[in-house]
């Protein structure tokens, strides 16, 4: 008999959480709740007696001063009671840790099946609530039905002394596991199987791997070890090590460019090759920072003598955009295992985040699966949980909305670590594998989660896509491994290291087993969460929170021991081998035996046609469009744009000072309420260098051409880490692409080919700024596919394909942190600058889409022209003969003057007269054209003169003051007073758009 | 002379062991990282040490109430002890998690030496969520604290937590008060008390209560972090006081308020 522990605060406590979603009743759907209480309830099925579940409720889980608890339904008055809990297999992290506490505190073990699972119950009071209202907020508020279950209850339906009934989310799986041969006497078998496993194997793939499973040779070897046609667990190892998520085909991939519909065709054969892997190369040959690129999870930088710094970047966009809590926890705290899985083992030290949505006030008449706001909502959270928890600090990130972004949204994630130059005297940077060492698991078990994540990612969202595949990061699991494993790292136990993502062991352990040449698995080894998983299933779980480490055999005894220390769980699995085969056996029977080289080998290069149609002959052009005469209203409603608004909710919601570390937050100024350029951690305390960070995400300048949407988003990353302080030659990028699909299809894919183009003219524009600026490419990821399929207002369905998106991120070291520059206004009488050129650039900007267009005129980036500023600006800002430095980036001066002297809470007089500019000759369009390259400096009047002599010949102009008073004065070119706001007023704009989010 | 020997808890989602050692190293102690395992399973002996210190963090995910189930290990395993440990004159800091450990334990508030009684809490931020951000702080000089002695000024410290609320019945919270347990309140950032005014008093904590130590002044709690402010460009507007300072051609002070915290503490041992 199951028992039941409900907790509550005592009536006279404020029930945060509870006022939480009565707000949100209120905003998102006009519903009134008048009182509402959270009960949280732990359901324990274990066999304790009731002495015992008496004893833990009372000791672990009721705090005396706070909580009422019961092992009755507690009586909390309501019209209505939601009850959510979780459905069977979905990762319930407080049920997990009672159980630790309650084995911990009686001295008890759980059986095999005996468990704990939390749920809550929300006691809701309203005079004006009907049933409906309530199952809107459950259905579209408090619960996800992919993972959770819910029930409601009347007040007339309640039974008091049953309360919500016992509802045990176990998982039983009726099934003995086995191994089935799969039939491959034809392509269309073959193909048949894959669709009928959701394999989503290629069709150009397919006489590959029969061509391999039937060759005699190797027929007459799998016979020695008792096979003939291929298993499941080859056949889906096969699919996880071909699919688009592991293997970059389409990065890989042929590709037929045409300039024009009628120009030749220009043949780009790899793009990762030709645009990321070679000139990340030549500039590595070059740059003795740049450590180990483009082969283990993260690129490797050296911070300074004894340190290297580890990035990367990644993407969870299916996932979220199906549970967005869950899908964002799962990527922030996967993320962090790839900088732990890097050389031979990275600290983690910093975090970053990137979310595009969908409109947060969409009122149209699609249907995704979450509402943006609810959407937004559960991914800030997701990754809020999983990075706060993981002790790393969240230091910078930006949040992106277009309606592109309701087919599928994108959640980028980064992570930063670092680690010493050497381990026990060897190169950090360096791993390898030999025959005989152990391959062991680390940290959590394996269950059903996350199967066939990868071929969902690979594929456009739709209501068949398994929701098994959503999952829910487990922290504090992982940060007793990130403990444990580092620990081990500097006792020199670990040989290689590398984490369990997509494809889970099939995919650490097959990628891994190349550097021995081949392994032998035994998988009833691998710890299980519940019985009845297919080997296949075992194989290819993405269960999270796991690392696979090569270990030597006689380092065992230690590893285990410092395991234990940390409550982490570790496991061999099997040995590496020098067989050149992947052996994996089941009790002794093998079930899969392929080559090593297998997935290497002999598999199709994927092709696109690529036809680019430039943008005049799209129908692109400049609108017609006369200068506005209410400049002050115009900015206002600038400053408000949701793209441009204050989201000071969710940095504030983010840890961004763990670990001590933090010197630019992403909030400075006076009121430390304005976003800075970049953030810089010193993440190695005892020195005083610093290690800066930022992102740039410019998806809209796709509508115009992908190639100066690519140049202008790493401009923009870069020109973040100069104004912070970073020299140019010290910064390394991270790209993260998400593109929707490019595989040409007259139905479904009409537009595949032009897709295709603005994918080459993307990567083009990234090798070529690369080169210019020298930047080498330390890390990136590809997420394709960012399509989706969404119900309309009469049933049908409709495909939206997000913006082509790119997300670059720089990362640079800067030799003493404390002479870092902040963006805001620091001084009254200071002279305000502004660098660089400003064009007739307003295409796609935020000023015309405003205005309803897109024009033709996207900016652009001139790398000779910028680089000369950069280098001047960075030996100026060393001098010290700026006081605040911010670059110009979405909304162009008008909103990035504004946002200086806002930070300061200083005025400023400034006349645009004064503005370099080329070919602009209208207020609105010098405001508003959005130009990369330029700066906005602030400068002590005692250092003019070195200031405009270290700038000459270069385009500066020095437009006006920062003044004592609260207001913000442009003149226009033609000399009349375009507009005279008080900061106040161009504040409450910036922050009222999100304002009653906390 | 001696070195003063620092135990620093790590293990199970604690995450500012790291920074809260180099604290102490820093203030000229050894500072020792020991995982809650090593403690509990004698390894290490509590008694080697002269200064405790309960870091922050989630530890066990902070999923039960933030602080509890460590609290209860460490109670059921360690409780006498520590309590040994307070009585023979030994030094313990909870901060942030940690202070939530050291009341969820009955450590604090300590009243009459009962180092026994849970008789305060700190619970959910009345603004529903986790928050980061720099506050004003004060604190009054007749409190017998020894890590804040000779402050008497307000200063700046950063808060990051969900659960800082501090809670309790007022007859407590008026004991506290009058015994000069209260070491740190929340305060504008003119100095006065933030009166439960958001965002200066960032949770809702009652009487503004920051911190918190016990009678005898050697335990101490607090929800902000000294250890994430140990140089002067931890904190956020120092490149604004860098610029006033050198419009007078001087350089800004060395110091950083956090780190006295630590001094105290080591100085008071000597």
């Amino acid at each position: 008999m199951p028992q039941r522990i409900e907790i509550t605060l005592k009536p006279e406590l404020f029930d945060a959480e509870g006022e939480g979603i009565r707000r949100k009743a209120a905003r998102y759907f006009g519903i009134e709740i008048e009182h509402i209480r959270t009960i949280q309830i732990m359901t324990i099925d274990a066999g304790l007696s009731e002495n015992q579940v008496e004893t833990v409720r009372k000791n672990i889980f009721t705090n005396p001063v706070t909580h009422i608890s019961s092992l009755d339904p507690l009586p909390v008055p309501f019209d209505y009671t939601i009850w959510i809990g979780y459905r069977p297999g979905v990762r319930d992290n407080p049920g997990a840790v009672a159980v630790e506490a309650i084995e911990d505190f009686l001295g008890v073990r759980f059986g095999k099946g005996e468990s704990v699972y939390t749920s809550r119950r929300y006691c809701i009071t309203g005079t004006k609530l009907s049933l409906r209202d309530i199952e809107i907020l459950a259905n579209q508020l408090l619960a996800n039905d992919i993972i959770q279950q819910t029930r409601i209850f009347s007040r007339d339906e309640w039974n008091p002394e049953v309360g919500v009934g016992w509802i045990i989310p176990k998982v039983i799986l009726d099934h003995t596991p086995g191994v089935t041969t799969l039939p491959i006497e034809s392509d269309d078998r073959l193909l048949e199987v894959s669709r009928e496993r959701n394999l989503a194997l290629d069709p150009n793939d397919i006489p590959v791997i029969r061509a391999y499973f039937s060759n005699p040779d190797v027929r007459a070897e799998r016979s020695k070890a008792g096979l003939s046609d291929p298993t499941d667990v080859e056949i889906e190892y096969i699919s996880q090590g071909r699919s688009d998520h592991c293997n970059h085909n389409t990065f890989h991939g042929k590709f037929y460019y045409r300039e024009s519909p009628d120009s030749a065709v220009d043949i780009v054969d790899d793009l990762f090759e030709t645009c990321i892997e070679q000139p990340t190369l030549e500039i590595k040959a070059k740059k003795p920072w740049v450590v180990s690129v483009l082969w283990d999870n993260a690129g490797v930088g050296r911070f300074d003598d004894d340190h290297y710094y580890v990035i990367t970047g990644e993407t969870h966009n299916s996932p979220s955009n199906m549970e967005a809590y869950g899908g964002a926890i799962t990527g922030i705290v996967g993320v962090y295992r790839d900088p732990l899985g890097t050389g031979l083992g990275a600290k983690l030290i910093m975090g970053g985040y990137g979310y595009c949505v969908g409109p947060i006030d969409y009122d149209g008449d699609l249907r995704p699966r979450l509402h943006p706001r609810r959407l937004l909502d559960g991914v800030v959270e997701g990754v809020r949980d999983g990075g706060n928890k993981s002790g790393v600090p969240t230091t910078f990130g930006q949040v992106w909305f277009d309606p592109g972004y309701l087919g599928k949204c994108l959640v980028f994630v980064t992570a930063v670590g670092l680690m010493p130059k050497t381990v026990n005297g060897e190169p950090s940077e360096l791993k390898t594998i030999s025959d005989g060492d152990l391959v062991i698991m680390c940290g959590g078990r394996v269950g059903k989660d996350g199967i066939h994540g990868v071929t969902a990612s690979s594929e456009i969202f739709s209501e068949n896509t398994p929701a098994g595949h959503v999952q829910i990061g487990d922290p504090y699991t992982q940060k007793k491994m990130h403990d444990f494993l580092l620990e081990a790292r500097d006792e020199g136990l670990i040989r290689f290291i590398t984490d369990n993502g997509g494809g889970g062991l099939s995919s650490s352990v097959g990628e891994t087993a190349r550097f021995s040449n081949g392994c032998d698995i035994d998988l009833e080894k691998v710890p299980l969460k519940y019985d009845g998983l297919d080997q296949w299933e075992i194989w290819i779980s993405e269960s999270q929170e796991r690392m696979t480490v090569a270990v030597r055999p006689d380092h065992l005894d230690r590893f285990m021991a410092l395991s234990q220390k940390h409550a982490v769980e570790s496991t061999v699995i099997g040995k590496y081998r020098n067989t050149g085969k992947l052996h994996i056996r089941y009790k002794n029977e093998t079930c899969a035996y392929v080559d090593m080289d297998l997935l290497k080998s002999g598999f199709p290069q994927w092709e696109f046609e690529a036809e680019w149609i430039p943008p005049d002959r799209r129908g692109l052009f400049e609108p017609v469009l006369k200068p506005p005469k209410d400049f002050e209203r115009l900015l206002l409603n600038m400053l408000s744009r949701p793209n441009i608004a204050s989201k000071e909710w969710i940095v504030r919601q983010y840890d961004h000072e763990v670990q001590g570390t933090s010197v630019i937050k992403p909030l400075v100024g006076a009121n430390r309420d304005v976003n800075s350029d970049a953030s810089v951690i010193r993440p190695a305390l005892e020195s005083s260098k610093g290690l800066a960070y930022a992102q740039a995400l410019i998806p809209n300048y796709s509508l115009i051409d992908t190639f100066h949407m690519t140049a202008c988003t790493v401009d923009e990353a870069v020109r973040r880490l100069i104004a912070v302080g970073v020299k140019l030659e010290n910064i390394g990028g991270i790209d993260n692409f998400c593109w929707p699909s490019i595989k040409y299809s007259p139905d479904e894919n009409p537009d595949g080919k032009y897709k295709a183009a603005q994918l080459v003219r993307s990567c083009r524009a990234l090798k070529d700024i690369c080169l210019a600026y020298e930047t080498p490419l330390l890390s990136g990821k590809d997420s394709m596919y960012v399509d989706g399929r969404l119900q309309g207002l009469y049933g049908e369905t409709h495909k939206v394909s997000a913006l082509p998106t790119l997300q670059f991120s720089a990362v640079g070291t800067v030799d003493d942190v404390e002479k870092c520059m902040t963006m805001d206004a620091k001084t009254p009488g200071d002279l305000v600058y502004v660098l660089g050129m400003t064009r007739n650039e307003a295409g796609a900007s935020e000023y015309y889409d405003l205005m309803g267009y897109t024009g033709l005129n996207v900016p652009r980036v001139y790398p000779v022209e910028f680089m000369e500023i950069y280098h001047k600006l960075g030996a100026a800002a060393e001098k010290g003969l700026t006081a605040s430095i911010h670059g110009v980036y979405r909304g162009g001066l008008g909103v990035h003057l504004a946002l200086t002297a806002m930070a300061g809470e200083l005025g400023m007089n400034l006349d645009l007269s004064k503005i370099p500019c080329r070919d602009v000759d209208r207020d609105d369009i010098i405001l508003f054209s959005e130009s990369p390259g330029r700066f906005i400096v602030t400068v002590n009047p005692d250092f003019v003169n070195d200031f405009e002599n270290a700038f000459s010949g270069i385009p500066t102009g020095c437009i006006g003051t920062v003044t004592k008073s609260d207001t913000f004065a442009i003149n226009g070119i033609n000399g009349r007073e375009l507009m005279k706001l008080s900061i106040k007023d161009l504040k409450s704009a910036w922050k009222k758009t999100f304002n009653e989010l906390v | 002379m001696h070195k003063i020997n620092v135990l620093v808890l790590y293990g199970y989602g604690l995450n500012c062991d790291i920074e809260t050692a180099y604290a102490f190293t820093l203030a000229g102690a050894n500072a020792h990282r020991v995982h809650i395992n090593t403690l509990i399973n004698g390894e290490a002996d509590l008694f080697d040490f002269q200064i405790a210190a309960f870091v922050g963090g989630f530890g066990w995910g902070d999923d039960h109430g933030a602080g509890v189930v460590e609290a209860v290990r460490l109670k059921t395993r360690i409780g006498g002890k520590l309590i040994r440990f307070i009585e023979q004159g030994g030094l313990a800091i909870g901060i942030c998690n940690g202070f939530q450990v050291l009341i969820n334990m009955g450590l604090l508030p300590g009243f009459d030496g009962d180092y026994t009684d849970r008789s305060v809490a700190l619970t959910f931020n009345d603004c529903g969520n986790f928050r980061d951000e720099w506050v004003r702080l004060a604190t009054s000089p007749d409190t017998p604290c020894v890590f804040t002695k000779g402050m008497t000024e307000q200063f700046d410290l950063p808060i990051r937590h969900g659960e800082g609320k501090f809670y309790a019945e007022k007859p407590v919270i008026n004991r506290l008060i009058e015994n000069k347990q209260v070491v740190l309140q929340y305060a504008q950032p003119n100095g006065t008390p933030a009166e439960g005014k958001f965002p200066y008093n960032p949770n809702g904590s009652l009487a503004d209560i920051a911190g918190v130590c016990d009678s005898t002044g050697r335990v101490f709690g607090l929800m902000p972090h000294p250890e994430a402010y140990l140089f002067r460009s931890n904190h956020p507007e120092w490149t604004r006081t860098r610029e006033r300072y050198a419009r007078r051609k001087e350089s800004p002070p060395e110091t950083a308020d956090g780190f006295r915290f630590f001094q105290n503490a080591v100085d008071y041992l000597k």
